[in-house]
């Protein structure tokens, strides 16, 4: 089924493989050949992704040995002498095992690290909640001098990779990685930057706009051609940058709207709508708006991303009709 | 060297009393250790901190910070006059290491175990960019107690990391004590020959074996199991585990003044 959105201009989302974590590393075999201080750092992740990059800088890939605590501190320890280390594994092993020596020897001494985790929200489901990444984003964006990315498809993988290289400072990079035939949602190859927002569908005189990260994009896309099907014009945003994503950014281009919502595979607490509330809350405005995102609670349930997202209530239909009675309501 | 030593652990303990920090003791067992590379060992000047090529010390013991000031203050680091402000409201030099704090500073520490995975990412660095220079850290005996540091260990082991030297202050006291009461070490020499390093077992205060141990080439990574002496240097000090904690009052202090000729 190909997603359409019948008003105003059309998004072309074609059905090809996301693929985030091949794009990021491909991106990454081309920077490195143009810049030697890239080094790549994996405690012993990735096998068959990271086998083309180490064929060809043998000498800037280290595999560390399932060791993350230490990995960190020698990411560090190499970008005080100038490298701009990746560090790539699972998102709970990359950002929670070492917390203390991401805070630390990372944000605090502001190195040129970024930590690349794969496995956003539930894309690892049926290997259990261990794997599960639902509380990185609030934790990652607590830390001063961190950048928080999350992109939604792999072009924006592609262009925040390639911004990457040369942020001074510490980067954190939430990638999905699954099988699943995903949608390409940026064919209008639009300017990615760091710190900045993405329009997918910018209605100028629309009342809603629909706020997404990272691979809740088939969930936020669903919605919005739901929808268009039923006449409502509306903004959709990919908010790749979870931090720095200052409120003047925010001022600009929702503050105008009377429905705003939220959308992530991530829990309710921290991450992409607690964001927006906190602006919404500081700020004059007063749009109707709702968070949707995992419940607090770990699943425990047994199956794919998909089977385990509509088991907790993360599912487009119950948006929908959540979307819906709130903009009938009010409306 | 015994001069140079004792005026530093002369200042560290005016500084301690004054601003009620802690970990006297912590500071006067690597006085000694400090001197000989910074004195007679490190390729590095306060000209040279932005050169590649220098060689590099980390604190791993962050909590012996006031130790490291006066030595580089002593090198010309910085101005002395910021010591007179150490730990206090407005000065620059916080009780745990921060790199932006002044020149000289390899790395911000203050948690246990971290150091030595910091010094093995820059000596990789080194071996990266075909840099001959050496990358020395100081940790604690208690700070073994960190699983993080055996990971680091093990991989230096691996990667034969010959430019990476670690000491121990061995000074046989921790938090709450003895480290053979609290969590026993020993073997210690023999834990590390396992993990396949160079062990040197010296008295950390005998400044010719602090120096022949560094000296020394290895083609393994290198740990110096210093013995040393908390407190060292002050009589009522000395293996004192509350040494630790505590901070001279102005009687000891004249004391311990009196004792550092």
């Amino acid at each position: 089924m190909a997603l359409q959105i019948p008003k105003q201009r059309t998004i072309k989302t074609s059905f090809r493989r996301i693929d985030m974590r091949n794009t990021f590393v491909k991106t990454l075999i081309k920077l490195a050949e143009n810049d030697e201080r890239i080094v790549v750092l994996t405690p012993d992740l990735g096998f068959s992704v990271w086998e083309e990059f180490e064929q060809k800088f043998p000498k800037r890939f280290f595999n560390t040995g399932i060791a993350e605590q230490n990995t960190i501190g020698i990411a560090s320890g190499m970008a005080l002498s100038g490298k701009i280390v990746y560090v790539y594994s699972i998102i709970p092993f990359i950002t929670m095992r070492p917390f203390e020596q991401i805070r630390n020897n990372i944000a605090y001494m502001n190195t040129n690290v970024r930590l690349v985790g794969v496995g956003a929200g539930l894309t690892y489901g049926a290997q259990g909640a261990t794997h599960h990444a639902i509380e990185d984003i609030a934790i990652m964006r607590s830390l001063p001098n961190m950048v928080v990315l999350s992109p939604c498809d792999s072009y924006e993988v592609e262009k925040l990779t390639e911004k990457s290289l040369n942020h001074e400072g510490p980067i954190y990079f939430r990638l999905a990685k699954t099988k699943k035939e995903y949608p390409i949602i940026n064919i209008n190859e639009s300017d990615i930057k760091i710190g900045e927002i993405n329009f997918i569908e910018k209605n100028p005189n629309s009342e809603i706009a629909i706020l997404f990260t990272g691979n809740a994009s088939d969930i936020a896309l669903d919605v919005a051609v739901e929808l268009k099907k039923r006449n409502f014009d509306l903004d959709i945003i990919s908010i790749h940058t979870i931090k720095p994503l200052n409120y003047g950014i925010l001022e600009k281009n929702i503050s105008t709207k009377k429905f705003i919502f939220t959308i992530e595979e991530h829990s309710i607490i921290g991450g992409l709508g607690s964001v927006v509330s906190e602006f919404i809350a500081e700020s004059k405005f007063n749009p109707i708006f709702k968070r949707f995102a995992l419940p607090d609670e770990y699943s425990h349930f047994v199956g794919s991303q998909f089977y385990i997202r509509e088991k907790l209530g993360f599912h487009k239909d119950i948006i929908i009709e959540k979307i819906i009675k709130l903009l009938k309501n009010t409306v | 060297m015994k001069k140079l030593a004792n005026k530093i652990r002369k200042k560290l303990l005016i500084m301690n009393s004054r601003s009620f920090a802690s970990h006297s003791g912590s500071a006067l067992s690597i006085v000694d250790i400090l001197v000989v590379l910074y004195f007679k060992i490190l390729n590095i000047s306060p000209n040279s901190l932005s050169d590649p090529k220098r060689d590099k010390l980390i604190l791993s013991k962050g909590h012996g910070s006031s130790a490291l000031y006066v030595t580089l203050a002593e090198k010309n680091f910085f101005d002395k006059s910021l010591l007179d402000k150490f730990y206090l409201d407005g000065g620059k030099l916080p009780g745990h290491l921060d790199r932006e704090s002044v020149p000289g500073i390899e790395v911000s520490s203050g948690s246990l175990g971290h150091g030595l995975s910091l010094g093995l990412g820059m000596a990789l660095a080194n071996s990266i960019d075909l840099i001959n220079s050496r990358v020395f850290v100081i940790s604690g005996d208690g700070e073994l107690n960190e699983g993080s540091i055996w990971e680091a260990i093990m991989l230096a082991g691996h990667l034969k990391q010959n430019n990476l030297t670690l000491i121990i202050d061995n000074n046989k006291l921790q938090g709450y004590g003895k480290t053979s009461n609290i969590l026993n070490l020993e073997p210690l020499d023999d834990k590390f020959k396992v993990f396949n390093w160079e062990v040197i077992q010296i008295d950390g205060h005998n400044y010719e074996e602090i120096e022949k141990a560094f000296k020394l080439e290895t083609d393994k990574p290198k740990v110096i199991i210093a013995k040393t002496i908390k407190g060292k240097g002050v009589s009522y000090m000395e293996n004192k585990f509350e040494w630790h904690y505590k901070s001279p009052n102005k009687e000891q202090l004249k004391q311990a003044l009196e004792e550092l000729i």
